[in-house]
């Protein structure tokens, strides 16, 4: 018995930490000043499939999409106790909107083969909260948002459903995608002997940089059989995290990236911080007075 | 997807629950009479429930000329395997031009579901839709009228304006509170178009156990004057602060999100992304340091006033007054001046009420 569950999880510039600082002076954002960091919404996500496996048995997978450094959230997914990491990068993956990012993801659940899916309900820098249930309707799978608590019962599950001035209790059949809001858990941190062990996990990608680095001078076949014995002893210890390309995937390139996405960026303005016209009174008597004065006369308040 | 149809219709989801309408397609059928009348088409609402026929009328008065009505027993409660359906064929049978959607906890499980299925695009949570052309930047061919979704992304410090030139129809889904809900006109005309539903409710995958909402206990959409406190109040006792300034100046109450995380208000007075979009005549925030999330729901006010300890709190960057300096102090000074004031007798004694 036991589920089997894929995570899809993303790695986010943590939008939070734009204060005064990570803005330029022109009031644009200095994305670089942003540290990167697993999307919070997904922290959840992980953590309610590994209390399904705690549970029930059965497998956590987490996938991800993005660029090879997106493998320090599936490391991290690792060390707080997901059994498999898969990467999947590829340069066609770039510009996709949430039907290509889904379309996408479809091809790498199918391949993988999940009772389970578990996204976060959004994500924090595209925001729009589509790829979960975009993912569902591409995989045929039932789609319930909002999770907040649940149980399988046999091949369906009871789900308790946050629907901002509620909620729902349904009861769905299996295979199904939930979004996972962040009221559902608390997280558990890394495991200390896991982290010890997965923070050492590599993506074939990341064992050819390395071998690069401390090989400068071999030739290239000498290169690529070094990094093919050491990616074969990662994967002897469960350390290795798997890569797929949209080759792999056998995806349909019609529908990934720039010629998959229907939506185009027309026009993208920074938000300037400047509320135009700006008064500054003391806080003193007269300061307030003089504010409340102004207030009256452009009839805002009175 | 479907083709381009130039003569389509613009469609609103008239999305509502337990046979009421919420605002948000009211808001959505102003703004959809907006685009309609400069693309020269109809306008029409698309309502799915059971025992909802009597709405129809409501949203002809507030501007649809056409309303496609599926009332069914099977449609009693959402789930995106029913409406979704009914929906992607609607859209394959009469190839509407635009369709919105409110950016609720329904609609934001149905438009993505729809957008998937028809393989169009999907815009999230837009601010501001209007009809322009678009320049492609690489073969820079010009496609006219096109539907200009404007949306804040990355956590609200950028504003995209996003197309859909070729698949459509083109979609978008709006927060409540975004557009301005237009008068209802009594005598507008329209005509209901019943759909066949032919759903068989036991190949459903999902049931409905239980339902449980409740309704909003303030009014932040429809507040002229919003007071709003943050973290830097302190407690919830404290908090009284910002009700008596509320309450003298006849407005509602307001809170960050870490005012509500922190239990000084409850979770309906939350301003902000994950809170209420309000645009008030004026704006008070006292110990709101202002982060985006914060700004995202609030910015469009017409006036704000801040009020924060720390003179370099972004909160003044999208402020019209500022008092720099604490709040114990700034706030009973203002609600003394205020009652002193004669010319503000009518704003004291008028509709200050208590929560
Ligand atoms: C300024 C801007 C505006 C945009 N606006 C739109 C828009 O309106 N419509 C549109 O279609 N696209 C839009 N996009 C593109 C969109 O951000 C990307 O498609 C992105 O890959 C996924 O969308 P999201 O970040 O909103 O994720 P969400 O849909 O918010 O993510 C929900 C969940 O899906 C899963 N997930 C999302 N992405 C991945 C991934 N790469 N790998 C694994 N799991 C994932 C996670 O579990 C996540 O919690 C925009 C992009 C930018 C930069
Ligand atoms: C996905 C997401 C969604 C979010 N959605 C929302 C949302 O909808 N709404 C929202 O508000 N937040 C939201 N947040 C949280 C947001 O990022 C901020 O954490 C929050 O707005 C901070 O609240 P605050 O300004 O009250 O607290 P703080 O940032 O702690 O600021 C307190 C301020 O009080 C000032 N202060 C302290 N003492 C005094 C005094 N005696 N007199 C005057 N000033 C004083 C301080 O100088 C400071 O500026 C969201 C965050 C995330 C990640």
């Amino acid at each position: 018995m036991g589920y089997n569950s894929i995570v899809c999880v993303k790695q986010v510039p943590d939008t939070k930490q734009i204060t005064g600082q990570a803005m330029k002076s022109d009031g644009t954002v200095n994305r670089a000043a942003l540290p990167a960091i697993f999307n919070p919404e997904d922290l959840n996500a992980l953590e309610s499939a590994l209390e399904a496996r705690d549970r029930h048995g059965g497998t956590v997978t987490v996938l991800t999409m993005g660029l090879p450094s997106a493998c320090d959230v599936l490391r991290d997914a690792l060390c707080r106790g997901a059994d498999h990491a898969v990467l999947v990068t590829d340069r066609r993956c770039a510009a996709s909107d949430t039907l290509a990012t889904s379309y996408i993801l479809s091809c790498a659940v199918r391949k993988l083969n999940a009772d389970v899916v578990f996204c976060g309900r959004q994500a924090i820098d595209g925001d729009t909260a589509q790829v979960g249930p975009q993912l569902a309707e591409k995989l045929g799978y039932t789609l319930v948002t909002y999770l907040e608590d649940f149980e399988f019962e046999g091949r369906t599950v009871r789900v308790r459903r946050n629907i901002g001035n509620g909620y729902e209790v349904v009861r769905s059949q299996l295979p199904a995608l939930f979004t996972v809001v962040e009221s559902a858990n608390k997280p558990r941190p890394q495991a200390l002997r896991k982290a010890l062990k997965f923070k050492k996990a590599l993506s074939p990608l990341e064992v050819n940089k390395i071998v690069t680095e401390q090989l400068p001078d071999a030739d290239d076949n000498t290169k690529r059989s070094e990094a093919a014995n050491r990616c074969q002893a990662l994967a002897k210890q469960g350390l290795l995290i798997t890569q797929w390309d949209l080759d792999d995937l056998e995806a349909d390139l019609t529908w990934c990236g720039v010629t998959g996405s229907p939506t185009k960026v027309n026009r993208i303005q920074s938000i300037v911080l400047a509320g135009g016209d700006y008064k500054e009174f003391p806080p003193t008597d007269a300061g307030i007075n003089q504010l409340i004065y102004e207030l009256v006369e452009d009839h805002t308040i009175g | 997807m479907i083709d381009m149809n130039r003569n389509g219709e613009v469609w609103v989801f008239a999305e509502q629950e337990a046979g009421q309408l919420s605002d948000v397609p009211l808001e959505l059928l102003s703004k959809g009479r907006e685009l309609a009348d400069t693309l020269n088409v109809p306008l029409a609402a698309v309502i799915l429930g059971n025992n909802i026929a009597k709405l129809s009328e409501k949203l002809i008065q507030h501007g649809a000329d056409c309303v496609y009505l599926a009332d069914s027993p099977v449609l009693e409660h959402y789930q995106p395997a029913s409406y979704a359906t009914l929906i992607c064929d609607l859209i394959t049978e009469y190839k509407p031009q635009i369709c919105l959607f409110g950016a609720t906890a329904i609609g934001r499980d149905l438009a993505p579901t729809v957008a998937s299925s028809m393989k169009c695009g999907l815009t999230a949570d837009c601010t501001d839709l209007q009809i322009g052309n678009h320049t492609d930047p690489l073969t820079k061919k010009v496609t006219e009228n096109l539907l200009q979704q404007i949306r804040p992304a990355f956590g609200g410090n950028i504003i995209a304006t996003i197309v859909n030139p070729e698949r459509w129809p083109q979609m978008a889904t709006v927060r409540e509170g975004v557009m301005r809900m237009s008068v209802a006109d009594p005598s507008r005309k329209g005509d209901v178009v019943a759909v066949t539903v032919n759903i068989d409710p036991t190949t459903l995958p999902t049931q409905v156990l239980e339902s449980k909402r409740r309704p909003k206990k303030v009014n932040l959409k429809g507040a002229r004057i919003i007071v709003a406190g943050g973290a830097g109040v302190g407690s919830r006792d404290n908090f009284r602060l910002i009700w008596d300034l509320a309450n003298i100046l006849g407005g509602a109450v307001g809170g960050s999100r870490a005012a509500v995380d922190l239990g000084y208000v409850d979770h309906d007075h939350q301003v902000g992304q994950t809170g209420t979009t309000v645009r008030p005549a004026l704006y008070i925030c006292a110990g709101i340091s202002g982060a985006v999330q914060h700004r995202a729901g609030m910015q469009e006010s017409a006036k704000i006033l801040a009020i924060n300890i720390d003179k370099d709190a972004p909160i003044f960057g999208v402020a019209h007054y500022g008092v720099v300096g604490d709040l114990n102090e700034v706030i009973p000074k203002l609600i003394k001046t205020i009652r002193s004031g004669a010319s503000l007798e009518e704003a004291v004694t008028g509709t200050a009420q208590n929560d």
